[in-house]
């Protein structure tokens, strides 16, 4: 079974957001980590693996930079990766990342393609699923739960106010949600051996992809931070003044109860 | 000269740390309260090889080096000491004299199973007359025929009654002294092998501290570790190793406390201010970071001369003695920069203080550190 | 030039979900002031009544989609069926609750149409040229983006809960249009097997009014009762930490966060929750929040509206008494 996990580097979620002097977001400092929900990915496709063999490749697109989170993976045990990097890949929307992330795929022999469910970066959960829409093959989002078998795969996606069993014949592609299982750690050993695997990088050119091919279809205007909250009131004395002073002030100054 | 860590090490702490503070750092309060061994921990860290990290990969080690070892012990002791000292214990003073003095048949037979966490190791070296002068041992090794025969016992034996394998040093021929020590491995459940009394210690409270009793402990003669007569110049080989392990979980105890105090003093407001607006608070602060770097910095060379293979005698001991000198530094006034909230066990730097005490004593005081120094440095 | 904006309603089961009104009640607004048709999309099988009940919320036209096959929602189905209508009839944007469905079907039709799409917005106005421009929390809620789509139609999920649902207007009329369901077999390749909802009648997290989450101070599941009452009295739904996931207390399904659910209710109730970034990035958003916690130094306090430092063991059965003498 030949899996691709769809990795992505992003600022750590303990990250504090910064806009630099042109108002983008300030990146100088900010450790980067591998996207908490792909970690998901990588270990669902490693377990998948132990179980029926094969080849697991990891595929990103980005900075130098995310060698470091490919090699994080490749410690954990995934095979080889794939880094495509290209000066005309600057701020991609998610319909180029999906048809970039397409092209490299193609590539590679996959049975199951897993990525996380969303970035904690932009937060946009579309790249998975839309990679799926360009490849021409089922997707099921948001899964906490999935087991493989004859060239099926029976995946519990996450619904709101409960779940939902999908029945796909494979080849998918399958987005994890936490609780899917635990990321194994990467080992010492698997550390070591991890700077021996390849890290394939590919240009757009070594995708047969001219700048041309990418117009965007969404800009970002304009970056901004959130005003901050103010502490407002504590209210004090006894417990059970307090509370009766916080139910009255939620019903009559705040009116949301 | 490079002060950057390479790729693999920044991984391997990002590795520990996150294990760390996940798995081992949760459960830590809890387990010093009730002096409860790590065992669940443990199997865990020999899964991710932290139990045969300089050891070569032919005996199913990670084949990695001793920077790679001491950014283990330390991010392990950075939440949890008493973790640390298992694996320092494990990996210093039981694998490693095996490794470094061991046939091959010892090594086939011993050091694989506790470099792949299979088998927990422990060091037998002090007792009750024999602390820092290992000249006072008093544990006995006989010859018969295919056999020793060991009588005596050992004290303080971390790892002690959970360990498998057993690294001893007995007295063969009291008129020779310290040459005729001699080294060697035992395996619990030898008959006669029994453990005494469990220490109930100031520090460290989850790690295991035991005192070995040996009554007519027969073992085959295959188990004499080294040769004859070569007991203490092991012993003092592998103590010169050890200390890199003690002095990176000094490191470790340091790095901890100094972040619980940093946070606080961030978080904590007195006089309208927060703590680390205080100059009387910020003064602390950077002696501690600066004590921490200088150590961090010496355990980091004695590491670079452990695995050079060049002498690492002076180097280890000036790490170990600075590193637990700093640890008990910055532990304290952690503990006073949190005030009445740290001297409480609410907060982990009560417990840190407590587990820094040890790291002056064992594996060599801070006073025989420096006698290893001076010596060191009169005879070049 | 494309025309229209649509508001592509969720239902399950012949009931409509909130999200889809509120959208309804803020394409209404922007639609009067372009002068843009607001068209109400519905896909389902025996749903015609429900043209009906989402007019007097603003609808100029209703597209009723009937048929068997999407009784139950599926990617693939919904997605060829609406890929066709916009090919058709060219709105200039395509508006989705953020919710399960939402975030599911949106990207894949978005791909499928080869168009742009913005992710859980929190807001959505006219630009000068009369472009769609939203406004869409990235980094958690860290930071904000102002995106706008370089070509129509664009398409875009809401947060539930941004928008307020406006006074239905019962003499509103509506044209109602039934188009027959067009899917490619292709498109009938994952199978729903089973849908199991939870039995829970407390509102799901992402829509709740109001949310009572337990952290790190809840000290063991067992005590989540505490919460459940008090939710209970309130209509609230219950949330939880990381902290409080982790230490396995509570279901990951149940997590406010920047790695678990992202919640903008009118009142948030956190109890003993220190407000790591984390959590703030997942409820920074909610309109009251009011915390609860021991330590007087909780980072909570810092951004909460009301704050009572207490047990959280005795301050929330003592309110939960006091919102049952309010009714």
């Amino acid at each position: 079974m030949d899996i691709v996990v769809c990795l992505k580097q992003t600022f750590d979620t303990e990250a504090k957001i910064v806009l630099n002097s042109n108002g983008k977001i300030d990146g100088t400092g900010v450790n980067l980590i591998m996207n908490p929900y792909d970690e998901f990915a990588v270990e669902e496709a490693l377990k998948l693996k132990e179980k029926f063999g094969g080849q697991v490749t990891l595929v990103s697109m980005g900075g130098e930079r995310v060698t470091e989170s490919l090699r994080t993976a490749l410690a954990m045990g995934c095979d080889e990766a794939v880094l495509i990097q290209d000066p005309d890949l600057e701020s991609p929307d998610e319909w180029v990342t999906a048809e970039v992330l397409a092209k490299a795929v193609s590539k590679i022999p996959y049975d199951i393609i897993l990525a996380g469910r969303i970035a904690v970066d932009d937060g946009s959960g579309q790249v998975a699923i839309r990679l799926a829409d360009a490849l021409k093959i089922p997707s099921v989002n948001c899964i906490i739960k999935l087991e493989v078998e004859d060239g099926k795969a029976a995946a519990t996606r996450e619904i709101d106010g409960g779940t939902e069993l999908i029945e796909v014949r494979l080849p998918a592609v399958l987005t994890a949600q936490k609780g899917l299982n635990i990321p194994r750690y990467p080992s010492m050993m698997g550390i070591m051996k991890a700077k021996k695997k390849e890290i394939k990088g590919m240009t757009l050119a070594d995708l047969g992809i001219g700048a041309a091919d990418l117009p965007r279809k969404m800009s970002i205007t304009k970056f901004s931070l959130p005003s901050p909250r103010k502490g407002g009131i504590k209210i004090s004395g006894e417990a059970a003044d307090a509370a009766k002073e916080l139910a009255r002030i939620l019903r009559e100054e705040a009116k949301v109860i | 000269m490079n002060f950057d860590l390479n790729e693999d090490h920044i991984m391997m702490r990002k590795m520990v740390r996150d294990f760390a503070e996940q798995e081992c750092a949760p459960g830590a309060e809890d387990r010093d309260e009730k002096e409860e061994f790590p065992m669940e921990l443990w199997k865990k860290c020999g899964e991710l090889g932290l139990t045969g990290i300089t050891f070569p990969e032919e005996y199913c080690g990670v084949g990695a080096d001793y920077l790679s070892y001491a950014i283990t012990v330390e991010e392990l002791s950075r939440v949890d000491a008493s973790l640390g000292v298992t694996i320092s214990a494990h990996s210093s003073l039981c694998a490693n004299p095996i490794y470094l003095f061991g046939t091959e048949e010892q090594k086939q037979k011993y050091l694989v199973p506790l470099v792949t966490g299979e088998k927990m190791g422990a060091f037998g070296l002090t007792e009750a007359m024999a602390g820092s002068d290992a000249s006072g041992t008093r544990t006995t090794a006989v010859r018969e025929g295919n056999e020793f025969i060991i009588n005596g016992s050992k004290i303080f034996i971390t790892n002690g009654y959970y360990a498998d394998t057993y690294v001893i040093t007995a007295q063969m021929d009291k008129s020779k002294g310290n040459r005729g020590i001699a080294a060697f491995i035992l395996e619990k459940g030898m008959p006669g092998f029994t453990f005494g009394k469990k220490e109930k210690k100031m520090g460290i409270r989850s790690s295991a501290t035991y005192e070995l009793v040996f009554e007519n402990v027969r073992i085959p003669a295959e188990n004499l570790l080294g040769e004859e007569g070569q007991g203490f110049k092991i012993a003092m080989v592998t103590l010169d190793y050890g200390r890199i392990g003690i002095a990176s979980q000094a490191l470790g105890i340091a790095q901890g406390a100094y972040e619980q105090a940093l946070k606080y003093s961030k978080e904590r407001s007195q006089f309208g201010k927060t703590l680390s607006e205080l100059e009387v608070i910020q003064f602390k602060l950077a002696d501690m970071a600066l004590q921490i770097e200088a150590a961090r910095l010496l355990v980091y060379q004695a590491c670079h001369m452990a695995t050079e293979h060049r002498p690492v005698s002076k180097y280890s001991a000036m790490a170990k003695v600075h590193a637990s000198e700093t640890a008990n530094m910055v532990a304290t006034q952690a503990v006073q920069i949190l005030g009445g909230y740290g001297y409480t066990r609410d907060y982990p730097v009560e417990r840190m203080m407590r587990d820094a005490k040890i790291t002056e004593i064992y594996e060599g005081t801070s006073e025989i550190q420096r006698i290893v120094i001076a010596a060191n440095i009169l005879k070049d | 030039m494309a025309k229209g904006i649509w508001i592509v309603i969720e239902q399950n089961k012949a009931e409509i979900r909130n999200v889809s009104l509120e959208l309804l009640s803020q394409g209404r607004m922007l639609a009067d002031k372009t002068g843009d048709p607001l068209v109400a999309v519905i896909l389902g099988s025996t749903v015609s009544k429900l043209a009906g009940i989402v007019t007097p919320y603003g609808a100029d036209k209703v597209i009723l989609v009937d048929d068997e096959n999407l009784a139950d929602y599926t990617t693939g189905a919904y997605t060829s069926v609406l890929n066709k209508l916009i090919r058709k009839e060219e709105p200039q944007a395509v508006l989705l609750g953020n919710t399960a469905v939402g975030k599911d079907l949106a990207p894949r039709l978005a791909q499928r149409l080869g168009v742009g799409m913005a992710s859980d917005c929190t807001g959505m106005e006219f630009d000068e040229e009369s472009f769609l421009t939203f406004r869409r929390p990235i980094y958690g809620g860290k930071a904000f983006a102002q995106v706008i789509a370089n070509a129509r139609p664009v398409l875009a999920t809401i947060r539930p809960n941004t928008f307020p649902i406006a006074l239905p207007d019962t003499a509103r009329q509506a044209e109602v249009i039934n188009e027959t369901a067009e899917i490619d077999s292709e498109d009938l390749r994952a199978i729903v097997k089973e849908i199991v909802l939870a039995a829970s009648q407390r509102p799901e997290l992402i829509e709740a009014n109001v949310i009572i989450s337990g952290g790190r101070g809840m000290k063991g599941s067992e005590n989540y009762c505490i919460l459940e009452s008090c939710a209970d009295v309130i209509g609230a739904a219950v949330g939880a930490s990381r902290a409080a996931v982790d230490a396995g207390w509570i279901e990951q399904k149940f997590q406010v966060g920047q790695t678990g659910k992202t919640v903008s209710p009118t009142l948030y109730i956190a109890c003993g929750i220190s407000g790591a970034i984390q959590h703030l990035a997942g409820m920074g958003t909610s309109k009251v929040i009011v915390a609860i916690n021991k330590d007087p130094e909780a980072n909570i306090f810092n951004l909460a509206d009301y704050g009572i430092v207490g047990d959280l063991f005795e301050i929330v059965p003592l309110l939960t008494e006091e919102f049952k003498k309010l009714g």
